[in-house]
């Protein structure tokens, strides 16, 4: 580690802190050949021949990937070496599954829109390594991001819904989810908000029993996102973002506080909430009774329904899986692209394939909440945990939700699922944390921008 | 730290207490990590669960497809005739991907079945299944675990039966624009040679997955003709006259009968046994009649007073020597169950021995009588399937001829051949008479429905010998629904006799 007083502009470093762009080229060079032997595994599986786009695809990914390199290389140099291998990798994965699927439905293809919204993902990744040098700077934006992120969570109320849930925003035939980026921008108002007032939130109010409540002038904020979550489920129908939205709050509120009270109140009011909605919102409830009984449908002769469909892939996945290209998971239906895109990875790479999924995003997590706790600042510790957060709990619900441990709820699989926002989200949430991260290694001692 | 929070503190408190340092944090922030741990584990524990633990249950529900799917996914093994397969698989290219194609469908209906995507197996597509659709253990012996590992599936075998190709098809033509049914079989071995019934359907239209099948379905299924029912195995006819065989051989060894020529004193007209229905006989001479003399040309009188003689427990012993009463009997498709009934008054005996009444009997049940009869009083039990092959054609299981039993003596049978060859040469059969071979057969026909209003059926059994050949090569047993058949003429010789004829020339090869 650098002793205190150290910067590592010093001339004569002790000991010259190791900057792993090596291990990173190394990863992402692995991670590049894994997708591209992916797609030939579909095409060999599915016509017998390497597909003629492999080169293309290849080449393009690892164009790409080596592009966010140098910007890694160049301006965030202490980064993360993992970071950006498990994206591209994540990404190339996601690619290969829906190019993988677009073969057995070849009048809705999604790879090629993917692949431009993938190269707009690294785009966005390079400007956001390139542009922002500290990101202690985002703080002066708290208040301007949660503005927008209340603009592009009430956007889509005024569109009309699809498939029963209020999320999307069409302008000709461009259409994206507003939540998705809403999200980030709230991971940073909170950052920022906790960071200001944890003390208060902590220390202030009264005690009532053994649980200290908050004056109002702090419970205001607080009630206000429990509000704004809430109000998302009602007009959007959209239990995911929801479910997200509020635990990402209770997370950073507790890692701010530490106040277990707030963790309980939280839980309790998210509680009351769902149990209400779940009530009276007849989209919801639904969700809840095909979680109870996903089978109802087919005893009651009507066929089995996604849920069923999508259980049945990843059992017939088995542990090693059936092979890439070799699955039924077309069988889903609609959304088998989109939020079920791990029953293709479940069923085709079996109970190996999907465990190394989850232990890549456990990864990716573990390595934001490592650049957490490597920074001093409590604002730049705060994003990276909400952030971190942000893909643990989006992985847990969607990933739960197909598999049948928790009500599904539409959402898109980090990296892996169809869907331009999300894609285009989560580079930049990886931006931020190689941000971070190069941060927490490189700038200790550097001083807070004015 | 503090100062960090003084920036933005309009907070007044957050400088008197600075107790939220670095390592308060970075304690909140291992157990937020602690959580997101807690979660990954949930979802993997669930994934094994899913993948591992209950995947069985799931890849069992019948609304998963993939069992479908992987069914379907390869060519069916075919089933074999004479060396050639009568059937083949077409790539439709679609979800459920092999369909079932057959060669001469409707010839070898009665035989093969049905192999839908949408209604399943039948008959032979049925029973052979596992070793057609690949399934069978027997196909892959080595390393079944090595295959589920690497999900590879078995390429179906195939089904060799016992079918004569040129009995069949002469049977076909036979019953062609009739109703009836075909059933001949090897006396020595019990080999099916030929199972046709008519009218017939080409099980093709049932392949796949269409709209064009499902009409094909409602369609056959609403047949009064009832083309997918097969006669040959599946139905009961009242076998009339054909049954008099069965009774002569239970009489015959139970001594009732001593001597064939020696003349008996049997009425004509025949009193039934404690009523006033008097039995007559379509044709003159049956009054004292010898065994000889009423076997060749059916006298009623004769062996409905035989089968009183001999009594309900002979006779019901016989008939259960001969198969009847016996529901068990898989060849390996199931075969409905013959009838004699076991508890009659002597009226009741008097009509079931001469086959009325409750007897009733399949045509591959008359053709056994017959091979009995041939085979030295001792029935084989017939089969269908001779083996089944792997896809390279080894065998991988042999059905072949299975034990044999005494339905009567030796010299009863000898005794029995004689009347058969007589009734074809001076009798009711003579249209069964085959050039350059030896042939005993027996004519009948049923009456049935309520006041025998119904269409009678024409019955014919016969056995055929080839000249210079050691044994009976072939026992047919033939039923016609015969709308033109009179009493007067025994209509089983008109019609049914010329098509046993052909069957057994053609499987005798002449």
């Amino acid at each position: 580690m650098i002793p205190p007083g150290q910067t590592a502009a010093d001339p004569v470093p002790a000991v010259r802190l190791p900057r792993r762009r090596g291990i990173e080229f190394t990863l992402l060079v692995l991670a590049v050949l894994l997708c591209w032997y992916g797609y030939c595994a579909v095409g060999l599986a599915r016509s017998g021949a390497v597909p003629p786009g492999a080169t293309g695809y290849g080449a393009g990914l690892g164009a790409l990937a080596l592009l966010a390199h140098l910007a890694v290389r160049l301006r965030a140099p202490y980064a993360d070496p993992l970071l950006l291998p498990i994206a591209v990798l994540l990404n190339g994965l996601g690619l290969v599954l829906i190019h993988r699927l677009d073969l057995q439905t070849p009048h809705d293809r999604a790879a090629g829109t993917q692949l431009v919204w993938s190269t707009l993902g690294f785009a966005l990744f390079i400007a956001v390594v390139v542009l922002l040098r500290d990101h202690r700077l985002l703080r002066r934006y708290a208040y301007v991001s949660v503005a927008v992120a209340l603009v592009l969570l009430t956007l889509p109320g005024f569109f009309t819904a699809v498939n029963g849930a209020r999320i999307w925003i069409r302008i000709a035939s461009f259409s994206f989810q507003p939540g998705e980026f809403a999200k980030v921008l709230l991971a940073l108002f909170f950052a920022s908000y906790l960071a200001a007032n944890r003390g208060a939130l902590a220390h202030t109010g009264r005690r009532l029993w053994r649980i200290q409540f908050p004056s109002g002038r702090v419970l205001g904020p607080v009630v206000a996102i429990w509000l704004l979550s809430v109000g998302v489920l009602v007009l959007e129908r959209d239990l995911g973002t929801s479910l997200l939205f509020f635990g990402l709050f209770v997370i950073m509120l507790y890692v701010a506080t530490g106040r277990t009270g707030w963790i309980a109140v939280g839980l309790l009011l998210a509680v009351l909430g769902a149990v209400v909605v779940g009530r009276l919102e007849p989209h919801v409830h639904s969700r809840v009774e095909d979680w109870l009984h996903p089978f109802a449908s087919i005893d009651a002769g009507l066929g089995p329904n996604q849920l069923s469909q999508s259980l049945f892939a990843f059992a017939a996945g088995g542990v090693l899986g059936s092979g890439l290209g070799l699955g039924h998971s077309t069988l889903i239906g609609f959304a088998a692209k989109s939020d079920f895109i791990l029953a293709t990875a479940g069923e085709e790479l079996g109970l190996a394939g999907l465990s190394a999924i989850f232990l890549l995003y456990a990864l990716l997590v573990e390595r934001g909440y490592r650049a957490g706790l490597a920074l001093r600042d409590p604002f730049g510790r705060l994003l990276a945990i909400g952030l971190a957060s942000i893909v643990a709990l989006q992985v847990f619900v969607i990933a739960g939700g197909v598999m049948g441990l928790i009500p599904l709820t539409g959402m898109a699989m980090p990296f892996l699922a169809r869907g331009g926002s999300s894609v285009v989200t989560n580079w930049v949430i990886v931006a931020l944390l190689v941000r971070i991260s190069d941060s927490a290694r490189s700038q200790y001692d550097a001083p807070a921008p004015p | 730290m503090t100062g960090d929070d003084a920036v933005t503190g309009d907070d007044a408190v957050t400088g008197g207490h600075a107790m939220t340092g670095d390592d308060a944090m970075t304690r909140y922030i291992r157990r937020a990590a602690a959580l997101c741990a807690v979660l990954l584990i949930a979802l993997l524990v669930n994934a094994a669960r899913v993948q591992v633990v209950q995947s069985g249950t799931y890849e069992e529900n019948p609304a998963n497809r993939r069992t479908l799917i992987a069914r379907y996914g390869q060519p069916r093994g075919d089933i074999l005739v004479g060396g050639r397969p009568v059937t083949g698989s077409r790539d439709s290219g679609e979800q459920l991907r092999y369909e079932r194609t057959y060669r001469d469908g409707p010839l070898y209906a009665p035989v093969t079945g049905y192999a839908s995507q949408v209604y399943g197996t039948s008959l032979l597509e049925h029973a052979a299944d596992s070793v057609l659709s690949g399934t069978d253990p027997l196909l892959a012996p080595l390393l079944p675990a090595w295959n589920d590992l690497i999900r590879s599936r078995t390429p179906g075998g195939h089904a060799v039966t016992t079918i004569n190709a040129g009995a069949q098809q002469a049977a076909y033509e036979g019953l062609k624009g009739k109703k009836g049914a075909v059933a001949a079989v090897e006396p020595a071995t019990g080999r099916i040679l030929a199972l046709v019934s008519a009218p017939s359907y080409d099980p093709a239209r049932l392949s796949g997955t269409g709209s064009a099948v499902a009409r094909a379905w409602q369609r056959l299924n609403g047949d009064p003709d009832r083309p997918m029912l097969n006669r040959a195995i599946g139905q009961t006819y009242p076998p009339g006259s054909t049954f008099k065989v069965v009774t002569a051989a239970a009489a015959l060894d139970a001594g009732v009968v001593r001597d064939p020529d020696a003349p008996t004193d049997s009425p004509d007209p025949y009193r039934l046994p404690e009523t006033e229905v008097r039995l007559t006989n379509e044709v003159e001479g049956c009054a004292d009649a010898s065994l000889r003399h009423a076997f060749a040309w059916s006298c009623n009188t004769f062996f409905a007073r035989l089968g009183v003689q001999v009594g309900l427990p002979g006779m019901t012993a016989a008939a259960a020597r001969f198969g009847f009463n016996d529901g068990r009997l898989r060849v390996p498709l199931p075969v409905a169950r013959s009838d004699f009934d076991t508890r009659m008054n002597a009226s009741q005996l008097a009509l079931s021995s001469i086959g009325q009444f409750n007897t009733r009997a399949t045509p591959l049940q008359m053709a056994t009588v017959a091979g009995a009869v041939a085979a030295g009083g001792s029935v084989r039990s017939p089969y269908l399937l001779e083996r089944t092959t792997n896809r390279a054609g080894d065998t991988v299981g042999r059905a072949g001829p299975r034990g044999s039993r005494p339905a009567m003596r030796v010299a009863t049978a000898a005794r029995l051949r004689e009347l058969m060859v007589d009734a074809v040469r001076e009798g009711t059969g003579g249209n069964a008479a085959i050039r350059g071979a030896t042939v005993g057969g027996k004519t009948g026909t049923a009456q049935h429905g309520l006041g025998n209003s119904g269409t009678p059926y024409a019955w014919f059994i016969a056995w055929a010998q080839a000249d210079g050949s050691p044994q009976p090569g072939v026992a047919v047993a033939v039923v016609v629904e015969d709308a033109d058949a009179r009493r007067a003429e025994i209509s089983g010789g008109g019609t049914a006799a010329p098509i046993a004829r052909d069957v057994m020339r053609a499987a005798l090869g002449l």
